[in-house]
């Protein structure tokens, strides 16, 4: 007996929404299975988990603080995935962004200049994400190194050389020993847009990128360039398209919103430079690009998803002394049922029976 | 041997199949088809592409089951559960497509289709069935290292070793060259001798009046007819299998005295996948108004030799010339810009992408063309009016108005593919294979497509493992062998036999070239 996956021949739209939603289910049924064998009442867990972070202002506004980097990210990662490309080190760009964008803020001591100091550091963030993406894709085009090896590997040298940084040189000599650098001056904050100073411009940035990604994957020659290499690479060598420019395209396109989501965490929400500035975003995209199928508006819609489990794993931790890490597992079963779903509705899994009695 | 427990006779069928269907969604594959084959005889399946003859014979191998029908084999109701159970009743099956690992020996590939037994007893009962049955093989020689009719020859062998009662082969000789192909019909005709019978299928019909004595044609998933093809005309053969009479080809004599359009002077290229064929120092050209042709077995170095003059893989400067301009380190759109048209072999994937709808497809090779894209931004409706006049001047029948490649009939897509890159009058075309695998009619239509290409003026490269088409298209015939082109001669100097025999000496150079 094997199991044989075919082609279906129809799956239309139906099916690309289908898919998530299902996950989405999936989760959720498993989820509270979960939390039964661990002794937690399912609903009240489940309640906890995705329906207190939407039960008043403070926690919207804080959704919307977790869902633009989530969905910053992904935007750039759907370009690489849609061309496999497969970049999984977004988490290490996000920090190269920050590092570089920390690097004016220290450098200028956040006062004293103008406002353009901001600007300045989200700019550096841009390009230090970008020229951290570029370093698997070089490597990729030039010498056919796996960019999954080593885009991942590059995280932890990201991290650590920003444990480094805030350990060492731009350890703030005020900080009483702290491991964080000197809290940024107000030229180099993003400024609050609320009472709570929560909300921040960063949304809007992020509200543009899906703009813009949605219109160059859709009308422009360039998403058409990332999709055909995607689906087929033979034809996109005949069309004349030069896949290896492409690989460095969308890994500098990729680490450049990585990069802006790293830069607007730190000069927005958190103020300075820390060992840890991010809670695992940059591998928590990778679930938002999948469940959001590689499509700018989807990415929108399950960046929020996602930010939600982060800010229902906080109250969980808090309401029902669950570990953190159940947070974790909830995004990997997510994940986990995102393939499975997509590979099960766009193909058909077949019993052929081979080796009947003799 | 099959347990079922009834005897042969002269009168019984060994098999006979009555009104098997198979529906594929909306697609009726089979309707209702009756196949009848006595034992030692070898029955012709005659039909075009998607006539429903790989889905009858995948239905007789057990591959996939029959929505309704009867298999009725040497007298008894036969219902397959899988290849295994048909291969344990007696049918065996040679696939297009080989199954064969190739860095294993010959016989390493044929134990792994055997019950387990010692390499070396094998080996000398797979040189005894080859030797009797005139398939020339070494049992011990690796798989890569041989030719396309050597590896063929495996398969054939690997069906013998199971003493099969009926052999089914899925269009042998579309790889085969001529030396080749008459080496199978000996082979053929010695099972049939022994009383064995073999499904044969094909449509090409010269070889089936040579070779078969009976014959089923379907079409459109119906039988139409059964004949003993040995009586019919390859016309009245054609008429059955495609129900209206083809017109052929109208070819003037072309003037081969034009400027020469495209130029290779000496063309190397190492290939660096271990078993592809380099190019060694390829020379020819092309002129205005001429088409020129090059013959030879898949493998000898052609896919190497079109993504080089495509310029999907770059070669010295002056190695190829448009024109008489050095274009060999520039790429595929620099070479359209200069005139150049192309049209690979392979049509799902490399000439089109399978999921991106016709209208998106055409901006695969158009994109540098104006009017499609401004200032990197798409013009759709610019792209969908472009695909509607492809549709009607090529005739491209599909459902919808843009349909996704994949959604098309091998010949309805070729036509696009065709009809897409020489829509802008190319003063240079080098197409791959144009009529491989697609029905007569499209066959037809896109040769004579070519032909007139070329009476307007442009410089016409068809690279082709099919002689028939080659004498009915080109004014000059090179030879393409291990990565070698002979001279291109005048068809008038050349017969089949003539560039049949620089085929074969080819190969057999290789089967007795000393192990590297």
């Amino acid at each position: 007996m094997r199991l044989t996956l075919e082609r279906r021949t129809q799956a239309g739209i139906w099916a690309s929404l289908a898919s998530p939603t299902l996950a989405v289910v999936l989760t959720l049924v498993f989820g509270a299975l979960l939390f039964s064998l661990i002794g937690i009442p399912p609903l009240a867990a489940l309640t906890v988990y995705f329906l207190s972070p939407l039960a008043d202002l403070w926690a919207l506004e804080e959704l919307t603080v977790k869902a633009a980097p989530l969905i910053l990210i992904a935007l750039g990662l759907a370009p690489c995935y849609l061309s496999n490309n497969w970049n999984i080190g977004a988490e290490g760009q996000l920090v190269m962004g920050a590092v570089a964008g920390s690097a004016v803020a220290i450098a200028t001591h956040g006062q004293g200049h103008g406002s353009y100091i901001v600007w300045l550091m989200l700019a550096a963030g841009v390009l230090g994400g970008a020229a951290y993406g570029l370093i698997p894709a070089v490597l990729k085009a030039r010498f056919g190194v796996s960019e999954i090896l080593t885009s991942l590997m590059l995280v932890y040298v990201a991290d650590l050389l920003l444990d480094y940084l805030v350990r060492g040189p731009w350890r703030d000599p005020k900080g009483f020993n702290f491991p964080t650098s000197v809290s940024f001056g107000f030229e180099a904050r993003l400024p609050g847009l609320s009472e709570t100073g929560r909300l921040h411009p960063g949304f809007f940035l992020m509200l543009l990128a899906v703009a813009l990604l949605a219109f160059m994957l859709a009308r422009t020659l360039k998403g058409f360039e990332i999709r055909l290499v995607g689906e087929a690479p033979r034809a996109a060598r005949f069309g004349g398209f030069d896949d290896k420019r492409l690989t460095l395209f969308v890994f500098a396109l990729s680490g450049a919103l990585a990069g802006l989501a790293g830069i607007i965490e730190v000069a927005g929400p958190i103020g300075n430079l820390q060992p840890t500035i991010s809670p695992g975003y940059g591998f928590t995209a990778i679930i938002v690009a999948f469940l959001g199928r590689l499509n700018p508006f989807g990415i929108l819609i399950a960046g929020f998803f996602l930010a939600l489990t982060f800010i229902g794993g906080e109250n969980a931790q808090i309401a029902l002394r669950l570990p953190l890490d159940v947070t974790r597992v909830f995004q990997g079963l997510l994940l986990f049922f995102v393939l499975a779903c997509d590979t099960l509705i766009l193909y058909r899994l077949r019993v052929t029976r081979e080796g009947a009695p003799a | 041997m099959t347990g079922v427990g009834t005897q042969d006779s002269g009168d019984q069928p060994l098999l006979a199949a009555s009104a098997i269907s198979k529906r594929y969604g909306s697609l009726l594959a089979n309707d209702a088809i009756d196949l009848v084959i006595r034992p030692g005889e070898i029955h012709a399946l005659l039909g075009e592409n998607g006539a429903g003859k790989s889905t009858l014979v995948k239905i007789l191998y057990g591959l996939i089951a029959p929505d309704s029908g009867q298999i009725m084999w040497r007298g008894a109701p036969l219902v397959l559960s899988g290849p295994a159970e048909a291969r344990h009743h007696g049918i065996a099956m040679v696939f297009q497509h080989f199954s064969l690992f190739d860095t294993l020996s010959v016989v390493e590939n044929v134990a792994l289709a055997l019950p387990p037994e010692p390499l070396a007893a094998l080996s000398e009962r797979v040189y005894r069935v080859s030797r009797d049955y005139g398939l020339d093989l070494e049992p011990g020689r690796e798989v890569w290292r041989l030719s396309v009719g050597e590896r063929q020859r495996i398969e054939i062998v690997r069906c013998l070793m199971q003493n099969p009662k009926l052999l089914i082969l899925d269009e042998p000789t579309s790889v085969l060259s001529p030396t080749e192909t008459s080496g199978l019909f000996r082979t053929l005709e010695a099972i049939r001798g022994e009383g064995r019978s073999v499904l044969y299928i094909s449509h090409k019909l010269e070889e089936v009046r040579v070779l078969c004595r009976s014959a089923t044609v379907l079409r459109h998933g119906r039988k139409v007819a059964s004949c003993d093809p040995s009586r019919e005309s390859a016309a009245s053969l054609a008429r059955m299998m495609v129900g209206e009479d083809i017109h052929d080809v109208q070819v003037k004599p072309h003037r081969g005295d034009g400027a020469e359009r495209l130029g290779v002077r000496q063309l190397n290229r190492a290939s660096p996948d271990p078993h592809g064929t380099s190019l060694a120092d390829v020379s020819f050209s092309v002129r205005a108004g001429e088409i020129v042709g090059i013959a030879g077995v898949a493998g000898n170095g052609q896919d190497e030799l079109f993504s080089a003059l495509s310029g999907e893989v770059s070669s010295l400067p002056e190695a190829v010339c448009i024109d008489g301009q050095a274009v060999g380190a520039k790429g595929i759109v620099a070479r359209r810009e200069y005139g150049a048209a192309f049209i690979p072999e392979e049509r799902l994937g490399h000439g089109a992408a399978p999921g991106f709808t016709l209208s998106e497809n055409v901006l695969v090779s158009q994109h540098g063309k104006q009017g499609f894209v401004r200032r990197g931004v798409l013009d759709r409706s610019a792209l969908r009016d472009c695909l509607a006049a492809i549709r009607q001047r090529f005739d491209v029948r599909a459902g919808e108005a843009d349909p996704p490649a994949r959604a098309l009939s091998g010949g309805n897509l070729q036509k696009f593919i065709v009809g897409r890159d020489i829509m802008g009058a190319p003063r240079l075309v080098i197409v791959a294979q144009p009529t491989w695998g697609v029905d007569a009619g499209a066959a037809a239509f896109l040769r004579q497509s070519l032909v007139d290409l070329a009476e307007q003026g442009a410089a016409v490269l068809v690279i082709s493992q099919d002689l028939d088409e080659l004498f009915e298209l080109s004014d000059r015939i090179a030879v393409l062998s291990r990565g070698r082109l002979s001279p291109a001669l005048p068809r008038g100097q050349q017969t089949r036999e003539s560039i049949g025999l620089m085929m074969g000496e080819a190969m057999r150079e290789v089967a007795h070239a000393p192990h590297a």
